[in-house]
């Protein structure tokens, strides 16, 4: 049995509460790049994070992309969109082909 | 031209013409392999980019009510309405098997069985942004975990794709013509040593008549 959490600011994770994902709400960077790197130890299969503490946290995210679990994935905080989530599907696409394709 | 270190002999010819057959077959098969998964890979990585978008603009409308709910009630009152979540969520991970690349698949299950069961508070005292933003976090759950399998199954795939491809590039590039042109190396060397061996003999021949009937 896998859990499923959700990192990110304060605002940002407190609904996921209600529908029975697991929130760590984090308040700086360090605390959140310590916290990102525990619960990818654990019995996570996916990890939802704010696009801005994925910002601040890519060098651990990108250990993670070649496993099979956990997922870790990018949601937009309640700061906004930043289109960080995208440019990584993109990225992946990149690998993939090759070469950057203009979408 | 990049000849390899061999020496030219017929048995290393044969040898190097074996290997040229199995770097050949085995160039064939992973270009199968790297169009095959690229086919997957693109099917997949649309959908994942209609997901991505649909999710995000979900997630954005619900923290806009998550926004009004927290403008609306204390902190405080907030905090004690969602402390203590009446759902809990967890998930089972199948593995997939596309082109050997093994993916994951997500199965939800929910604690109690009436997966509506969300609202972990009274109405009394909180404000109603807040069950929109509950209702609106509940709705987007399935998308969420189908978000996570498909992007997680892309970058999956890409690495593959990625190594596949590298793969099929030095086959094509470096090994399969560093073998033909080793090859004709080798033949041309050998055949370079035939010519000679009959002239050879040739002038042997006429040396012999020479010596013997004096022409």
């Amino acid at each position: 049995m896998y859990k499923i959490a959700v990192i990110g600011d304060r605002e940002s994770v407190y609904g996921f509460s209600s529908i029975g994902m697991e929130i760590y709400p984090v308040y700086s960077e360090d605390e959140g790049r310590e916290k990102l790197k525990s619960l990818a130890g654990q019995d996570y299969a996916v990890i939802f994070i704010t696009e801005a503490l994925a910002e601040k946290t890519q060098d651990i995210i990108d250990k993670y992309t070649k496993e099979t679990a956990p997922a870790i994935i990018l949601i937009p905080g309640v700061t906004g969109n930043t289109g960080q989530g995208m440019s990584s599907v993109l990225k992946s696409i990149e690998r993939a082909v090759g070469s950057a394709l203009l979408d | 031209m990049a000849v390899m270190n061999v020496n030219p002999t017929r048995m290393e010819l044969t040898n190097l013409k074996k290997k040229l057959v199995t770097a050949r077959r085995g160039h064939k098969l992973l270009k199968d392999k790297r169009d095959e998964l690229m086919r997957r890979f693109l099917e997949l990585v649309r959908e994942n980019k209609e997901l991505r978008k649909k999710v995000e603009e979900a997630v954005k409308r619900a923290n806009t009510h998550m926004a009004l709910s927290c403008s609306n009630m204390s902190d405080e009152g907030l905090s004690v309405a969602l402390m203590m979540p009446s759902q809990k969520m967890s998930i089972e991970i199948k593995d997939k098997n596309i082109m050997s690349v093994i993916v994951p698949e997500y199965d939800v299950k929910f604690k109690t069985a009436d997966e509506g069961d969300i609202y972990s508070y009274g109405f009394a005292f909180t404000s109603g942004d807040l069950d929109d933003a509950v209702k609106d976090f509940a709705d987007i759950m399935p998308d969420m975990i189908r978000l996570a399998q498909t992007e997680k199954t892309c970058q999956l795939l890409a690495a593959e794709i990625e190594k596949t491809r590298r793969r099929v590039n030095a086959l094509e590039h470096v090994m399969i013509p560093d073998y033909e042109d080793t090859i004709k190396y080798i033949t041309m060397k050998l055949e370079e040593a035939d010519r000679s061996n009959t002239t050879r003999l040739l002038k042997i021949k006429d040396m012999l008549l020479k010596d013997a009937h004096g022409y």
